[in-house]
């Protein structure tokens, strides 16, 4: 009798395992065969390189949606990874004990808040930050709503991914190693660059990859602060309109127009693309990386 | 003491350490202080408008435009969405994992690849989750509903809540199993008395950080939970949500609900720190079931 309960459990949860698998093919499928009306009507490079916005017409080119994602995206990356990776060193190789401990749970915090509070928080303080004192700055005019607002509050989101891998690139690196530089008489930001960077750079890049990957499919946040105008942008105090809010935005009349729904789920198939061409990429360095380490 | 080149280098070098410490001491401060920042700012703006029947009273007639009422609707949709979508994405995420770390071979082609699977949907950004649910509802004839926003919610836990646990169960030692094993215990046995015991307190953290994932998430809600100003009462109808009740509220033209939508901000971030706090303390307190 109980081998008979653990044979049934085993086949049960054997079932159940392959279900993780099965969902992602049935988005993509799904996906796919939602915006497969759009992509037999249009052609492919049309939809994707075109800035013909016009559903009601029936032209819908992505292009400067697919800019405003990579505009913001970009931004966010410039600002979080190099003061992610500072905070990571600092907390790896250099802070108190008590510093780290304040640290840890602070960023784990920080990975927990809801992108509403992020986008909330961003209206508040970023947007007239853009607006009144950066913008002014450069002598140029922006209301604020504007991809470098969506950046900052972007960059600040994904702080945590970045330092959470990096420092988990660093632990993996062995004492030794650290101890042989300095004494050579390296200093500790000698060592820190030319062996712990060195020898963590494919994990530290497989964070970025993934850090890219969050702030990508990031919607709520950017789409409150980015200003949603739906031209290519010409520069970071442009307001711009990314993939994920374009979704948000229209899934109200979407049903309405015709082919309207179709180019929506070409959007979200397009932004599930990148993000899992994306996630194998980390994947495929971090497990290489590792490899190497052995 | 040497003098010349020797001494500028050294003291040049010196100087790099020590610009290099500040810079990160620096960035540190940054990451720290935006988290107190964005809070700060939030309960700040919010202060002024925070008033108990926000969060005892569902919305009356005209609370968009400024009159009276409160966002219980939201709080309490947002509630039972998580929770339910937390208790489906747990009956599910346990067994894959026990499968994984007891059953299946160690590295064996089903255990890499079902573990790259929960990467890759980790990944998944929660508007093509949210895209991906109504394309469910719409095959299965449903309207946006309670149930649909539980189901859509509990695919975006999975990933969250398995990753967690199964990070937890990789780092118990094999002995342990064997032990069980070698008392005559069947594997089923072994996973439901011995290895989730020891896993608990990981089991609840997973827990609770999937519950928090879920009960911030709009993405994913916006297509399939719909919204609506009454508490629902069954899994068919639409269920307001917290983080959709902010959203909306900031679109607003009067001043007065947009700084409702702060005071709820605020509601939503004193939600979220109470289930860092609940869980850190429970995990003090149930570790001491666990064996060293």
């Amino acid at each position: 009798m109980r081998l008979i309960k653990d044979y049934v459990a085993r086949k049960f949860m054997f079932l159940l395992t392959l279900v993780p698998t099965f969902i992602v093919v049935l988005i993509v499928f799904g996906l796919f065969q939602k915006s497969k009306p759009i992509l037999l009507a249009k052609s492919f490079t049309g939809l994707l390189f075109s800035s013909a916005w016009q559903p009601l017409k029936g032209q819908f080119g992505l292009f400067p949606f697919i800019m405003g994602t990579l505009w913001v995206t970009f931004v966010a990356l410039i600002i979080a990874v190099p003061i992610s990776l500072l905070t990571a060193v600092y907390l790896s190789e250099y802070a108190p004990r008590w510093v780290r401990d304040l640290a840890k749970p602070i960023i784990d915090l920080l990975a927990g808040l809801p992108s509403v509070v992020f986008g909330v928080w961003g209206i508040l303080a970023v947007v007239p930050l853009v607006g009144d004192v950066i913008a002014p700055l450069f002598g140029t005019y922006s209301s604020g709503y504007s991809i470098l607002a969506g950046g900052i509050v972007l960059a600040v989101m994904i702080f945590p991914t970045i330092i959470h891998v990096s420092l988990e690139v660093f632990a993996s690196i062995p004492y030794p190693l650290r101890e042989a530089s300095l004494s050579l008489g390296a200093t500790k930001w000698e060592t820190v660059r030319y062996v712990v960077l060195r020898k963590g750079a494919q994990g530290i890049i497989a964070a970025g990859v993934l850090g890219l990957s969050r702030a990508f499919g990031e919607t709520m946040a950017v789409l409150m602060v980015v200003g949603n105008v739906p031209v290519v942008p010409k520069s970071v105090f442009s307001p711009g309109y990314p993939l994920p809010a374009l979704i948000a935005n229209n899934y109200g009349e979407m049903m309405s127009v015709p082919q309207y729904d179709s180019a929506l789920m070409l959007a979200a198939l397009v932004l599930l693309v990148v993000v899992l061409s994306f996630s194998v990429l980390a994947r495929w360095i971090l497990v290489r990386a590792e490899r190497r380490a052995e | 003491m040497t003098r010349g080149p020797e001494a500028s280098r050294l003291r040049r070098r010196k100087w790099t350490e020590r610009v290099f410490t500040w810079l990160m001491a620096g960035s540190t401060f940054l990451v720290i202080g935006s988290l107190l920042v964005i809070i700060g700012t939030i309960v700040w703006k919010s202060l002024p408008v925070l008033k108990l029947s926000m969060i005892t009273q569902t919305p009356k007639g005209g609370y968009y435009l400024g009159k009276e009422g409160g966002i219980l609707n939201a709080i309490v949709g947002s509630l039972y969405l998580a929770i339910g979508a937390t208790i489906l994405a747990f009956l599910f995420s346990l067994p894959v994992v026990l499968y994984l770390n007891l059953y299946a071979r160690k590295n064996s082609r089903i255990s890499s690849l079902t573990r790259f699977v929960f990467d890759v949907l980790w990944g998944i950004p929660s508007i093509v989750y949210g895209a991906f649910g109504f394309l469910i509802m719409v095959f299965f004839g449903l309207r946006a509903s309670l149930l649909a926003g539980i189901i859509t919610v509990a695919l975006l836990e999975l990933p969250i809540m398995s990753r967690a646990i199964d990070e937890v169960m990789r780092m118990i030692p094999g002995e342990l199993a064997e032990a069980s094993y070698s008392l005559g215990a069947t594997r089923l046995e072994t996973a439901l008395k011995v290895i989730v015991r020891q896993c608990l307190p990981g089991i609840l953290t997973a827990v609770l950080i999937s519950f928090g994932r879920g009960i911030g998430d709009a993405a994913s809600v916006l297509f399939t939970a719909g919204f609506t100003d009454r508490i629902p009462t069954s899994l068919f109808q639409p269920a307001a949500t917290l983080p959709l009740a902010i959203f909306f509220q900031l679109g607003s033209p009067v001043a007065e609900v947009q700084r409702r939508a702060y005071a709820s901000a605020a509601v939503l971030t004193l939600i979220i720190l109470l289930i860092s706090v609940v869980s850190r303390v429970l995990i003090k307190r149930i570790t001491k079931h666990v064996i060293k």
